[in-house]
């Protein structure tokens, strides 16, 4: 009962907020409503009884990537409504819609036809640990089945967060709108 | 009573939410942001899959694509801002050197 109404619930709150993102001509507004969108999302991880996973949603995208937003976005004009010219309208909803029925098909097809049989099943702690949970298993099985992956992903994010660096510090000494009031710099220095 | 189901029908429409952003918008900021609800609607779905069938490998998927976002979003960005230095716009129609 309280499950049915905590996922309807967060469901509702989700598509809303993403629906604004989609649909909002103000920079700053969809940044925030994905924001709220990412938390409600974390909601469905607890709902879901993957608890590690909802703190990872919520520190990572919530904390880190929205961060990562809203200080690139202070190098954009975000007062300004976003302006798009948009060709032909039609064409655009007909194609999502179709590949939105196309993917509930994909997604619905598997559970009537397979068994599948689960390779690290939930519970996996419990030959390893006292006091089994979530965080204990996803523990064991990615520090022992995923280590490779886990290694990549982490080299990975290493060469992300160097890229990111050199790219946005590249002639950091130099204003973004010193072409526009050359003068009144000159004047400064 | 809340079946896997109700849960692959919510990740669609998410999925579908984030398409039609993707479709939809012409400023690269707004494109990175439906990105981030697309790779979302995915993290729901393989939760949903983990719990129902008690597999751990639905979990340990969405950690990587978390991951995979993180990253994204900073190189994207990065190249974004230096982008934006370079002509001042952030429209995906001032892209169109490629233009055969």
């Amino acid at each position: 009962m309280f499950e049915a109404i905590a996922f309807y619930t967060f469901s509702i709150l989700t598509i809303i907020m993403f629906g604004i993102v989609v649909f909002t001509k103000n920079a700053l507004y969809a940044m925030s409503a994905l924001a709220g969108g990412m938390i409600f999302i974390s909601g469905f991880f607890f709902l879901l009884g993957a608890e590690f996973l909802g703190v990872v949603q919520i520190i990572v995208y919530s904390g880190a990537i929205m961060a990562i937003y809203a200080f690139g976005m202070m190098f954009f004009d975000t007062t300004r409504d976003v302006k798009e010219n948009i060709h032909s309208k039609k064409v655009l909803y007909a194609l999502s819609i179709i590949s939105a029925v196309l993917i509930v098909i994909i997604l619905s097809a598997p559970i009537y036809s397979a068994n599948i049989e689960s390779l690290y099943p939930v519970g996996i702690s419990q030959n390893y640990s006292e006091n089994p949970g979530n965080v204990q298993d996803v523990g064991i099985v990615l520090f022992i089945k995923y280590l490779v992956p886990f290694e990549l992903a982490a080299i990975m994010l290493l060469v992300a967060m160097i890229s990111g660096i050199v790219l946005v510090s590249k002639r950091m000494e130099m204003n973004l709108t010193e072409e526009d009031n050359h003068e009144e710099k000159g004047e400064i220095i | 009573m809340i079946t896997l189901t109700h849960y692959l029908v919510l990740s669609g429409i998410l999925f579908s939410i984030g398409l039609v952003g993707v479709m939809k918008r012409k400023n690269l900021l707004m494109l990175f942001f439906s990105t981030e609800i697309l790779l979302n609607a995915v993290n729901v779905g393989f939760a949903a899959v983990s719990k129902y069938y008690g597999d751990l490998s639905g979990q340990m998927f969405a950690f990587f694509i978390i991951a995979v976002a993180a990253s994204e979003v900073a190189v994207g960005l990065g190249l974004l801002v230096l982008w934006y230095k370079k002509t001042g716009s952030t429209d995906l129609d001032s892209i169109q050197m490629m233009k055969g």
